[in-house]
């Protein structure tokens, strides 16, 4: 058995192998000798022009390995963006590693950094194999499962960062004295930088002559926790992923788990779930649009953008409970159906998101000020956005139309009536505007679904995946023991790998997962939008001033917790 | 204010303790530096903004040098990584300060129990006042402010707070 969308790699290399589909991904394994010709092939006679991501898998608990103890895994995204492909590479010896891509794609730079950091695996020509999430004066690889969870190290002392800067003031042929430059720390603890990202930048006068970035001090060890906690147990933990639009990652997360377990959700179900993305992004916008602003100083806009924010979170306090961090979702459903009364009150905030709008735009789009310090600046081509990796809105501003709503729809997303929002220069204006579009769009899907929306069941019915309602629970013995099961064990997913992409406020947010059929992930990896959005930033501030560079990070709307994970 | 009965205390002498005038004064311009990195700094944002208004207790001016703040507002986790630049933070902060840890990550790690995760501030810097909650509602943010207030009267004005403190990063 083999695959149309693998076969002309399978053809030309003897060595690669299909393995199975995950969903509509065709997984092909593929000796590591091979890589750097598969791959280069791969890029440029099949047009896979995205790299998605780049994993490791640690094989020591799994009890009769196919393969040796470190597999690598690559997932790709067709130029087109609808056919998706990974490779399998079993790694001999970690020490030894295999070769690096980075010549070919240069968003590899920062992915095979940090699973060289997270597990150790070595990769030959990689420009710079050091240290990205963990401290510095970290020993030994975490996600390895021999490191023991809880082994905490001290850091004493953070990292100059020359190491980096260095060769590339070099390259330009910069000196430090000869060009009088100034080297100057831009966070982690600076109020535009979220208190998180930190970039050393090489300043002639205002202007950035290089810079480079140092993630990791939001690293929250997300990805070893998942091991260890069963499926349902995770939903809080992807809540502050992306803490501006919790509700998003829960959903993706959950969508991913239900895809490997082939459920489908009942409709009312999926429209809620559409209903609550939509207004997360909405959320998420708002955030973004309002925290940017007030770095320039529109401290007038944050109030009229952050006012409906609160009225939303209203809303969501009113439906879930809280605010930020709502959990609402759980495998196979959701906690609990819509209140009574909840199509007019989100009515009310969407009248509210409206005007907020409306008066933000009023304030800006005819301001002079507001135009001139943001046009033209770092502007990002739309080859350029595809090396870097870019997803979501900042790549959609490059005048790029992917939209996995549009390009590979779920949950009927085919069937409403809105647009793709496409920028042309991809500079932060584009970046920008194309969020205050798309709150808009995202405002059409809610109103068409509030009033599409079917009656009915919510969860899927099946008891070993979704609660036994209560009655059963405190009446009878099965149901206390469906109960007990589920809440112990978790809920069981079949043995096997699965990649599942979402369209979040911030771009592709992916979740591969590796099960092995009990009810805790063996392995769970996010791929998120903002950790490859930030690999960019120092390149794209490059030329211009510290003031942009600020308007640049925020218009590129990195969110620490997704980053960092 | 009406100014036009100004005149009627004349000459009238009014005395105080010093330590209530200075108390007086501290209680209402409380300056913060919020060391935000994670999604209790949003939950912060929200309490700057003009729904719970955080001016209404006198500390609305947020300070991004830690040499202009006397109240150190952690929101949100600190890793292992942080953990020096928060320590930094904090030493430049000019006496008297006050250090609210907010958030479930902040006071104890919260449910990141694991190998990258500062578990709890109080390890590195002492803390004052401690708000529980994954976020914390911005209604616990202004109950912290005003318990830090109440806090403040009852210590004496003129002495550094804290001598006796040693956290994992201060040299031994």
């Amino acid at each position: 058995m083999t695959n149309s969308v693998a076969k002309p790699l399978i053809y030309q290399f003897g060595s690669a192998t299909f393995i199975k589909m995950m969903g509509d991904m065709p997984l092909v394994s593929l000796d590591s000798a091979d890589l750097l010709d598969a791959v280069s092939f791969l890029r440029n006679e099949m047009a896979f022009s995205f790299l998605l991501d780049v994993t490791a898998v640690d094989n020591l608990d799994i009890a009769h390995p196919s393969s040796t103890r470190f597999e690598l895994l690559y997932l790709f995204r067709h130029g087109e963006f609808e056919k998706t492909l990974a490779l399998k590479v079993a790694v001999a010896d970690p020490e030894e590693g295999v070769d690096s891509i980075v010549p070919l794609y240069e968003v590899a730079d920062w992915l095979e950094r940090e699973v060289w950091d997270q597990y150790g695996v070595v990769f030959k020509g990689h420009p710079m194999l050091k240290r990205i999430l963990n401290h510095n004066e970290f020993v030994g690889h975490p996600l390895r499962k021999d490191y023991e969870i809880t082994k905490g190290q001290y850091c004493t002392q953070t990292q100059d960062m020359m190491d980096e800067l260095q060769p590339l003031m070099d390259a330009k042929g910069l000196d430090k004295e000869r060009d009088e430059l100034m080297i100057l720390n831009l966070g982690p603890s600076h109020p535009a930088s979220h208190g998180t990202i930190r970039t050393l930048v090489a300043l002639d006068g205002e202007t950035i002559k290089a810079g480079a970035s140092e993630i990791g001090y939001l690293h929250r060890g997300f990805e070893k926790s998942c091991e260890n906690h069963t499926y349902n147990q995770i939903i809080p933990y992807t809540d502050r992923l992306n803490y501006c639009s919790a509700l998003m990652n829960n959903i993706a997360y959950a969508k991913t788990v239900e895809d490997m377990m082939g459920i489908t959700l009942p409709d009312r179900g999926i429209f809620i779930r559409v209903i609550l993305s939509e207004l997360s992004r909405v959320i998420d916008h708002l955030v973004c649009l309002a925290a940017g602003l007030l770095d320039m100083g529109a401290q007038t806009n944050y109030w009229y953008l952050f006012n409906p924010r609160n009225d939303a979170y209203d809303f969501l306090s009113k439906l879930t409970g809280a605010r930020l961090t709502n959990s609402y979702m759980r495998i196979g459903g959701m906690t609990h159906d819509l209140y009574d009364g909840w199509r007019g009150d989100l009515y009310d905030i969407l009248h509210k998101v409206d005007v907020g709008i409306a008066q933000t735009l009023k304030m800006i789009e005819h301001n002079r000020i507001y135009q001139d310090r943001i046009q033209d600046v770092s502007p990002v081509t739309a080859e350029q956005a595809m090396a870097y990796g870019f997803t979501g809105p900042n790549l959609r501003a490059s005048g790029v139309p992917y939209d996995l709503r549009f390009t590979s729809p779920y949950y009927y997303y085919d069937r409403f009536d809105f647009d793709m929002v496409v920028g042309s220069v991809g500079d932060t204006h584009d970046r920008m505007m194309v969020r205050f579009e798309e709150m808009l769009q995202s405002m059409r899907v809610i109103r068409q679904a509030a009033v599409a929306i079917p009656k009915g069941e919510y969860n899927v019915s099946d008891h070993s995946i979704t609660m036994p309602p209560k009655a059963a629970v405190y009446n009878t013995i099965e149901g206390a023991m469906n109960q007990f099961k589920l809440v112990y064990e978790g809920v069981k997913v079949p043995k096997g790998e699965h990649y599942g992409a979402f369209e979040a406020a911030n771009g592709e947010l992916g979740f591969y997962i590796v099960s092995d059929g009990s009810g805790t992930p063996y392995k769970v990896k996010v791929r998120a939008p903002s950790f490859v959005h930030m690999a960019a930033y120092p390149k794209i501030i490059e030329s211009y001033q510290v003031a942009d560079a600020i308007m640049t990070l925020g218009s590129l709307n990195i969110i620490a917790g997704e980053m960092d994970r | 204010m009406d100014l036009s009965n100004s005149d009627i205390l004349g000459d009238a002498i009014v005395t105080t303790r010093v330590d209530a005038v200075i108390n007086w004064g501290r209680q209402s311009s409380l300056w913060p530096y919020v060391f935000g990195t994670a999604c209790c700094a949003i939950e912060f944002m929200a309490t700057a903004a003009s729904r719970y208004d955080i001016s209404r207790f006198g500390a609305e001016v947020l300070r991004f040098s830690p040499r202009h703040a006397d109240l150190l507002v952690v929101a949100g986790t600190i890793s292992y990584k942080q953990a020096p630049i928060l320590k930094q933070i904090y030493d430049q902060m000019p006496e008297p300060k006050w250090v609210i840890s907010m958030g479930a990550c902040a006071s104890t790690g919260g449910f990141y129990d694991n190998y990258t995760t500062l578990q709890g501030i109080d390890e590195i810097i002492p803390v004052d006042i401690y708000i529980a909650g994954c976020p914390p509602r911005p209604e616990g943010i202004l109950d912290a402010v005003i318990d830090i207030q109440k806090q403040l009267w009852r210590e004496p004005t003129m002495e550094v707070r804290n001598k006796d403190y040693k956290g994992k990063l201060d040299d031994e």
